[in-house]
């Protein structure tokens, strides 16, 4: 089939290109946010991600309820009263995002024993779709619920921020189809400092509720997220938890524990034996 | 208002939430608190159909503060003027202007005109004189102005019968406290907005309106628009930066659509299209229409230059330059006359290119019933939409009304190529032209609408080859030859556009429309869009970045006219041709060079000084003053009253919907008393108020995941599983008045039929207290049909053929229904 050629298109020049051994991420800034989905569009579209079923929900403008093995971004929506103190006493309808958040310090990758889940040199976490053999691991150790299984063969699917554009020298698809620049992509670094700027423009504006979720390790137990947000309430009301933390956090503990339980367990048939010599 | 920009046109509400970042107000006004409404300063809920009470509110507001931006005012629009003696206000006669005809059903404009002259709509007559219009004397013989000044003015706006007075009579009780008991907007709210808008009009600052089809889908349609032109005159909002009354369209080149028509009563670049009786030769035609004074003194130049371009050498002034030739119209030939034609028989073949009547047109139903009575029928599409499928997989099919065996109509489904399997511009709302490029080839037998209509003519003419009829010469003698490339012979669009644009007489494409001219030595296809291949290179297809040149980016594809990318700018200077302000410095007269200048093409006569005073006989653009900002009008002003070019009236008045469940509280005539109306068994009404069957108003919308009628969305998985059903949207109020509950079913009936739908219970939904009754409303998305992988009833089923009497555009934005719990019987 003949490619017809037109002149080249602009290249987007909002964001720098990715460099390899670069941390990049995304902000996604939900006050902009106008719950158009073409990010779950573009999404599914360069990641050939199947339908997740048609089901009408009742809930709001959502329909695909949250993120899964073929939902790699989620637009949550919340109908909510009038923020305390602001927005002339009118309700707001809050809409963002969500992503999986590439975390620091990522459990999904911890506890993957094929080596299926990897960091990539853009410090992004991968599931390797052909090294990943379904055992699920990953799915429990998730402290966001992003990450899950594909019915049909078992194999664990996520966002990979588009790894392949970012080898190719583009941004992700869905930054790329955000029409506000709600969704930013970028070095880790830059997105920090502008969201930052962001909140500081809000508050300066009175929006005493808007706020940063993730993108340091203040509010939560991950070591920072890759993927962070500006909110506009609390985070349980776009269902994300309140202080993630890494399920695996406590394991060196906890296996110290076990050692220390298996010590004093070894030592007393030692000494049971010990006795019994007497 | 009447927009839901940030869900219809998410991508350029890019603009908007960026000038909210810069520190804009933005305010949605709007029956819904939709994804717009979430991403504005503050949403104002309106009931639906009650806008022109709410913006004439605003004209009262304006008028009693002195608030106009008086300089403005005096100078650049009609308010100094002063009507005829026996013009007669709806203030006068409850509810109708004078000249009425009650046999008729139709006004007589003469009393609307200024005094001791007639003034012509701007563009001649659009249409015939049809039944409702009455209109005869809009295209006759008058006291055309002598030169660009009507005769009467009074520049201190004291006169009882100066436009401005009369329009402050005319509003002077649509007070706040109207506005509450008609819209059911509180009175502070309205208060917020109409002093906002204040604050941020005058010299340093200027607001726009945004306006789609929640103000054209209306009886009153084209007064829904006026009122803001108003307000925006009395502001002096036009042709200023940052102003403006901005008109989203529904889909991706419909401006493009007007521009170069697919409409019936206009030519490309709004030439009148003749009529059959009136216009038996060229100079009768443009001597009637063409109005003598201001820009339009030019339609000869532009219509011979067409007719060169259609029919080249057989084009010549002794046969009137095939004038002859120009199909005409004998009375409304509109899509709607045409659906009622087909039900009785008269139509009995028809074309659809990319349009889906059987889902997207109001009373779907009678739609679907008016397929069945044509003899063949011809869509092209993307896929197997509803209205190539109604023969067998209908309601009506299902129900027994219709049966597939009985259906005589002879189907031909075509498939089309998509936008990006072709070359071709779109033209966007701002009259922006951008070239897109073919990026593949169309799949299968999918071919452009540009290469069937070609082939299709070639076929034709073929097949006419040496036929001595009269009848066949128009279609014989037709410029018919464009370069074909690729194996399935596709014609080159650039040819067309080279066309488009216009040639000399050597072939060599003219610079702009001011090159056009009478004697046949140029041809030309659309007079607005010369210059869009000047110099022979595509104008369109630029793309050069915003970074790279001026704000106003005159590099980036090319705007009509004359890549003009702000129409009226010599409104942006003062009278004496200097800036309002520095912050809105756009165009300004340059002394020492006697010119015209700025960021734009100046909208104006290059070298016309400020103080130009025309002299006694001038015609055409030299007949208007220095001053005269509005060059397409006789008088060079801004119309705040409308003396000629519409059927309902001079000045917009609020009427009901033609469905509504309240009485009108300002007058005793209820409704636009010109409207379209349809009397026939399958468009039944519920008139008048009546409130006891269908207490309900409802209106329809669209939704960001879906495309119109869905021939674009509904056949796509991915676009089908963010919103998979048909669904209706009720407030809590009314969900517990009727007893839905959230995520079930309801069955929404109207005078005409019964839909079901899911239920979405939201507090976005408000009941608004009007007159001192909680009126509800139910909210419709009309995305839903028969066909594709999510299906569902569709929305206009419900919805009458009720039309505004200037464009018969169908008011669907509100009428009146019942909803009750469960799903429709079967």
């Amino acid at each position: 089939m003949a490619v017809v050629s037109g002149p080249p298109p602009y290249p987007d020049t909002r964001v720098a290109q990715p460099r390899p051994g670069q941390a990049v991420g995304f902000f996604t800034d939900s006050s902009i946010c106008i719950g158009c989905k073409a990010c779950e569009v573009a999404c599914k579209e360069w990641n050939h991600v199947p339908t997740d079923g048609f089901n009408f929900l009742g809930s709001s403008y959502d329909n695909t309820g949250e993120l899964g093995a073929n939902t790699w971004r989620h637009v949550t929506f919340a109908e909510r009263p009038a923020a305390p103190g602001g927005g002339d006493g009118q309700m707001r309808w809050l809409m963002n995002s969500d992503v999986c958040k590439h975390c620091a310090s990522a459990a999904c990758l911890e506890v993957c024993p094929t080596g299926a889940l990897m960091r990539t040199e853009f410090a992004t976490v991968v599931v390797q779709e052909d090294v990943c053999n379904g055992c699920g691991y990953c799915v429990p150790a998730c402290p966001f619920g992003v990450i899950d299984r594909r019915e049909e063969d078992g194999r664990a699917f996520k966002c990979t921020l588009c790894y392949d554009r970012l080898k190719g020298g583009m941004q992700p698809a869905c930054a790329q189809a955000c029409p506000t620049q709600s969704i930013q992509f970028g070095p880790i670094e830059e997105l920090r400092t502008r969201a930052r700027r962001r909140l500081e423009q809000l508050r300066q504006e009175g929006r005493k509720e808007a706020r940063l979720y993730g993108v340091d390790g203040s509010d939560n137990e991950v070591g920072g997220l890759h993927a962070f947000f500006l909110l506009m309430d609390e985070p349980g009301v776009y269902r994300l938890p309140t202080r993630p933390a890494t399920t695996t956090r406590d394991l060196p503990a906890m296996w110290k524990a076990a050692a220390a339980a298996a010590g004093a367990l070894a030592a007393g048939v030692l000494l049971a034996f010990a006795g019994k010599g007497r | 208002m009447g927009s839901n920009m940030a869900e219809c046109h998410p991508v350029g509400f890019q603009w908007v939430m960026e000038a909210r970042l810069k520190g804009a107000t933005v305010i949605h006004v709007d029956p819904r608190f939709t994804r717009t409404s979430a991403n504005a300063s503050f949403h104002v809920p309106i009931r639906a159909g009650s806008d022109i009470a709410f913006l004439g509110g605003i004209i009262h507001y304006i008028c009693e503060r002195d608030a106009i931006f008086r300089d403005y005012v005096v100078a650049y629009t009609n308010a100094a003027t002063i009507l005829q003696d026996d013009f007669k206000d709806t203030e006068d006669l409850d509810g109708l202007f004078s000249g009425w005809d009650p046999e008729k059903h139709s006004y007589d404009p003469g009393s609307w005109q200024y005094k001791d002259v007639e003034m012509h709509p701007s563009a001649g007559q659009r249409e015939a004189p049809g039944p409702s219009a009455g209109a005869d004397r809009f295209g006759g013989h008058g006291g055309l102005l002598a030169h660009g000044d009507p005769p009467h003015r009074d520049p201190t706006l004291q006169h009882p019968r100066c436009v401005y007075q009369i329009l402050k009579r005319h509003y002077q009780r649509y007070t706040p406290e109207l506005v509450e008991e008609t819209c059911g907007v509180p009175r502070a709210l309205f208060l917020k907005v109409a002093q906002a808008l204040v604050d941020n009009s005058g010299p340093d600052r200027t607001s726009s309106f945004v306006y789609s089809v929640g103000w054209t889908q209306h009886t009153v349609g084209v007064q829904y628009i006026r009122t803001a032109s108003i307000i925006q005159l009395l502001l002096g909002n036009i042709g200023r930066p940052g102003g403006g009354i901005l008109a989203l369209r529904g889909h991706a080149s419909i401006q493009g659509s007007t521009d170069i028509p697919t409409l019936y009563d206009i030519l490309p670049g709004y030439i009148p299209m003749p009529h059959a009786h009136e216009h038996p030769s060229l100079d009768e035609f443009v001597g009637r229409d063409a109005a003598r004074t201001g820009g339009w003194g030019r339609m000869k130049p532009y219509l011979v230059s067409l007719l060169k371009a259609w029919w080249g050498e057989h084009a010549r002034p002794d046969n009137d330059f095939a004038f002859s030739y120009l199909p005409r119209i004998s009375g409304d030939h509109s899509a709607y006359q045409s659906a009622l034609d087909m039900l009785d028989g008269k139509v009995k073949g028809y074309f659809l290119f990319g349009e889906n009547p059987a889902v997207g047109s109001a009373n779907s139903r009678l739609h679907r019933m008016a397929l069945a009575g044509l003899d063949w029928l011809v869509v092209r599409d993307l896929v197997e939409i509803e209205s190539a499928a109604f023969w067998y997989a209908s309601p009506e099919i299902e129900s027994g009304e219709l049966s597939t065996t009985d259906i005589k109509t002879e189907v031909f489904l075509l498939p089309a190529a998509a936008h990006t399997e072709k070359d071709g511009s779109f033209t966007n709302t701002q009259r922006l032209l951008q070239w897109h490029h073919a990026a593949i080839e169309p799949r299968g037998d999918a071919r452009s609408d540009l290469w069937f209509t070609y082939h299709l003519g070639r076929i034709i003419r073929e097949k006419l080859k040496g036929s001595a009829e009269p009848r066949d010469r128009p279609v014989l003698e037709l410029t018919w030859d464009y370069p074909l490339k690729g194996e399935h012979g596709e014609p080159s669009a650039e040819a067309v556009l080279k066309e488009v644009n216009g040639v000399d007489a050597q072939g060599k494409p003219v610079s702009g429309f001011l090159e056009l001219k009478d004697d046949g030595s140029t041809a030309c296809g659309c007079w607005i869009y010369s210059g869009s291949f000047r110099d022979g290179v595509n104008q369109t297809a630029r793309r050069k970045p915003g970074r790279e040149q001026t704000w106003v980016a005159p590099e980036w594809g090319w705007a009509w006219p004359a890549n003009r990318r702000l129409l009226y700018n010599r409104a942006s200077a003062d009278p004496q041709g200097r800036p309002w302000s520095e912050r809105k410095r756009y165009v300004f007269w340059d002394e020492e060079k006697r010119r015209w200048t700025g960021e734009d093409v100046p909208d104006f006569t290059p070298d016309k000084a400020p103080d130009y005073d025309p002299p006694e006989g001038a015609t055409g653009d030299a007949a208007l003053r220095g001053t005269s900002p509005f060059v397409m009008q006789a008088d060079g002003q801004g119309w705040l009253v409308t003396p000629a070019g519409l059927k309902d009236g001079p000045l917009p008045t609020h009427y009901e919907p033609h469905e509504s469940p309240v009485g009108n509280p300002l007058y005793g005539q209820q409704s636009n008393p010109t409207r379209q109306l349809y009397r026939r068994a399958l468009n039944s009404y519920n008139e008048n108020g009546a409130a006891e069957r269908y207490p309900f108003v409802m209106t329809t919308y669209r939704l960001t995941e879906h495309h119109t009628a869905g021939g674009m969305s509904r056949f796509l998985p991915v676009l089908c599983e963010l919103q998979p059903e048909m669904f209706c949207e009720v407030s809590p109020e009314l969900a517990r008045l009727r007893g839905l509950t959230n995520g079930g079913w309801a069955t929404i009936s109207s005078a005409r039929a019964a839909i079901e739908a899911r239920v979405l219970v939201t507090e976005r939904v408000k009941p608004l207290t009007v007159r001192g009754r909680a009126i509800h409303q139910v909210g419709l998305p009309y995305h839903w049909g028969y066909r594709g992988i999510s299906r569902g009833d569709a929305a206009n089923d419900l919805f009458p053929l009720a039309l505004d009497p200037n464009v018969h555009i169908q008011e669907v934005k509100a009428a009146t229904c019942d909803i009750r719990p469960g799903r429709r019987r079967r």
